[in-house]
């Protein structure tokens, strides 16, 4: 069996005519994808745009959460649309929309990132005890993979940030445990199948004990779904936090991020298009992108799926 | 199958009880001020302690969930704190709302769903399938709250504005007060919610349409002469819908703790809004009933599946 060093080293090698791994195979058919290729430069952009939002705050001179009271509010103090000062118009509270939005990038791909690192992490270890070690261990992680399934996700984390507080750690934390276990079911059913397999049996017969098949045999076969599982995961966490924030349990005020954004400007949508106009876009063009590249991504490691 | 029914209806009674645990624990430890707010800004330590004592809240947290348990196995899932009506009652009055939302939406995306999977695998690489694989995933994207938003300002704001006052801006009608203010009040709600979910739909038929379109027997129809038409919707599509099946039933279980989003954006008041508020009133037993009452049909929901993959597909054995 390939392991996951081995196919980084056929990357490696631009010679490497004979024996591709399938991995390397899958990379190549998700390059000649055109859609995957120009969501990933999307993706990049937002990516850079988070980076830069200081840079952003620096050309217009508009710190995120400066408010503007004279110059960002009509005499009336409603919104100001798009203009030479402030490009994409301003806030309720006359704060510059582009600079907030660029900010507002860096919590959603950061919430995004990391919250579906540790979903990732927590299903795929207890994907395989479940899965490898079977027993008591199986029962009881397949009882609690039932219950995290069933339990209405949304209500609860809502319940649980009203009582805790809202704050970044407590977005993350609970998006993270309880996602993980559609990636601990898909894993489990995955491994349940390869323990059963010769190269294990061969594994064993050499002397390995069961963490270092589990990790170094098993792992790397249960790559390519988890692989896929994340890149279309990441657009879903995006979307919880935002929506999160929507509710008004995001991140506490003033900290710019898109769903909040969005949130404040309901009252404003019939008087200030740009001010939910612009937030809802950056959020809808990034899990776009993350969608439709994580589309791409399922293609090429599964390309019976798409080929007839 | 009696047995295996036996051992499935089991684990989801298990699976229930482990989650009122677990949220018992949560919110009960979790510090409450709830005797404060009801004693009012005057409350003396004497009354909120006597606030206390009628809610049960001054027994130890174990002592609480006996009591709780023992009154929901007999159906009673407890008073909420507020005007003491009984929790049952207040999930009585949200559920048919968000019935309503659900099954209508239901209706549309699956149509949606299936109509274009169908479309997309008949046509596979096509114009017309990498058209509707985008639709969907334009759709998908969106995050529920932001499409509502969408809806309703062109649809309600827009056209109101215009002069064609078609849809309301929210709120609920019950169908008790005739089916056209009920439908005119849930439409936009139903087309927010199943443009999200029929994506999956999408894929789904689309997927397996393609996998049962290569099958011999579909050979065997076609040389038989029968029309592609028929070929595709009679000898196809019935043995292609059966994963559609399978998540149509899991779907409709997680909506019923799931349309929290839809139900506030379009303020009706169904089971997730009324948790929302419970939530924000920190009123336990109401929480507490709706989050048990959605996860029940989370596990009904995923027995039914089973069922009825059994009967749907004969080589499925139930054991």
């Amino acid at each position: 069996m390939t392991s996951a060093i081995e196919m980084v080293d056929v990357l490696d090698e631009p010679r490497a005519i004979e024996g591709r791994s399938p991995f390397s195979l899958a990379l190549r058919r998700l390059r000649k994808d055109k859609v995957a290729m120009i969501s990933l430069a999307v993706i990049v952009l937002i990516v850079l745009m988070a980076i830069l939002a200081p840079v952003f705050a620096a050309v217009t001179g508009h710190p995120p959460n400066e408010q503007y009271r004279d110059l960002g509010l009509t005499p009336d103090g409603l919104p100001r649309g798009p203009n030479g000062t402030f490009w994409l118009g301003t806030d309720d509270l006359g704060r510059d929309v582009l600079v907030r939005i660029a900010y507002g990038a860096r919590i959603s791909l950061l919430v995004g990132v990391i919250a579906t690192a540790i979903t990732v992490v927590i299903g795929v270890v207890l994907g395989l005890a479940a899965g490898f070690l079977g027993g008591i261990t199986d029962t009881i992680l397949a009882r609690l993979i039932d219950v995290v399934l069933s339990v209405p996700f949304l209500l609860v984390a809502i319940a649980l940030v009203s009582v805790t507080g809202p704050s970044l750690t407590v977005t993350v934390l609970v998006i993270g445990c309880f996602s993980w276990a559609s990636v601990a079911r898909i894993v489990r059913g995955q491994v349940l199948s390869l323990r059963e397999r010769e190269f294990v049996e061969a594994a064993r017969s050499l002397g390995a004990g069961d963490r270092r098949i589990m990790f170094v045999d098993v792992l790397p076969n249960v790559i390519a779904p988890v692989i896929v599982y994340t890149t279309l995961l990441i657009p879903v966490v995006i979307v919880t936090q935002a929506t999160l924030s929507f509710l008004g349990l995001g991140l506490p005020p003033p900290t710019p991020d898109w769903g909040g954004m969005i949130s404040e400007s309901q009252n404003y949508y019939t008087t200030a298009w740009w001010f939910i106009l612009f937030p809802g876009l950056a959020l809808l063009v990034t899990t776009l992108a993350f969608n439709l590249f994580g589309d791409g991504v399922r293609d090429a490691f599964d390309p019976r799926a798409d080929r007839t | 199958m009696a047995m295996f029914l036996i051992r499935r209806i089991g684990h989801g009674i298990l699976v229930l009880w482990l989650i009122s645990v677990a949220v018992f624990a949560l919110f009960f430890v979790a510090p409450s001020n709830v005797a404060q707010t009801l004693a009012g800004r005057q409350g003396t330590p004497e009354t909120i302690a006597l606030i206390k004592h009628r809610l049960g809240l001054d027994l130890p947290v174990w002592q609480q969930y006996l009591h709780f348990l023992g009154n929901a196995v007999k159906g009673n899932l407890g008073y909420d704190y507020y005007h003491q009506v009984p929790v049952t009652h207040i999930i009585g009055q949200a559920l048919p709302i968000t019935v309503s939302l659900a099954l209508g939406a239901a209706v549309l995306w699956l149509a949606l769903g299936v109509f274009n999977g169908v479309i997309s695998a008949t046509h596979p690489r096509s114009l017309a399938d990498r058209g509707l694989t985008l639709f969907a995933l334009f759709f998908y994207s969106f995050p529920s709250f932001l499409l509502g938003l969408l809806l309703l300002y062109f649809l309600y704001f827009r056209l109101t504005l215009s002069g064609f006052g078609w849809f309301p801006a929210g709120g609920y009608a019950p169908l008790a007060g005739g089916i056209g203010p009920w439908f005119q009040h849930l439409l936009l709600p139903w087309v927010a919610l199943a443009l999200l979910l029929a994506a999956t739909y999408t894929r789904l038929t689309r997927g397996s349409m393609l996998d049962v379109l290569g099958e011999d027997y579909i050979r065997t129809a076609r040389s038989k002469g029968i029309r592609e038409s028929r070929v595709v919707v009679v000898h196809g599509l019935r043995s292609a819908l059966t994963p559609v099946v399978t998540q149509f039933g899991i779907d409709l279980g997680q909506l019923i703790g799931g349309v929290v989003v839809t139900e506030t954006v379009f303020s009706l008041p169904g089971l997730g809004q009324t948790a929302v508020t419970a939530i924000n009133q920190q009123d336990l037993p109401v929480i507490i009933g709706i989050v048990l009452f959605a996860s029940a049909a989370v596990v009904v929901a995923n027995i039914l599946v089973d069922i009825g993959y059994a009967v749907l597909d004969p080589r499925v054995r139930l054991h």
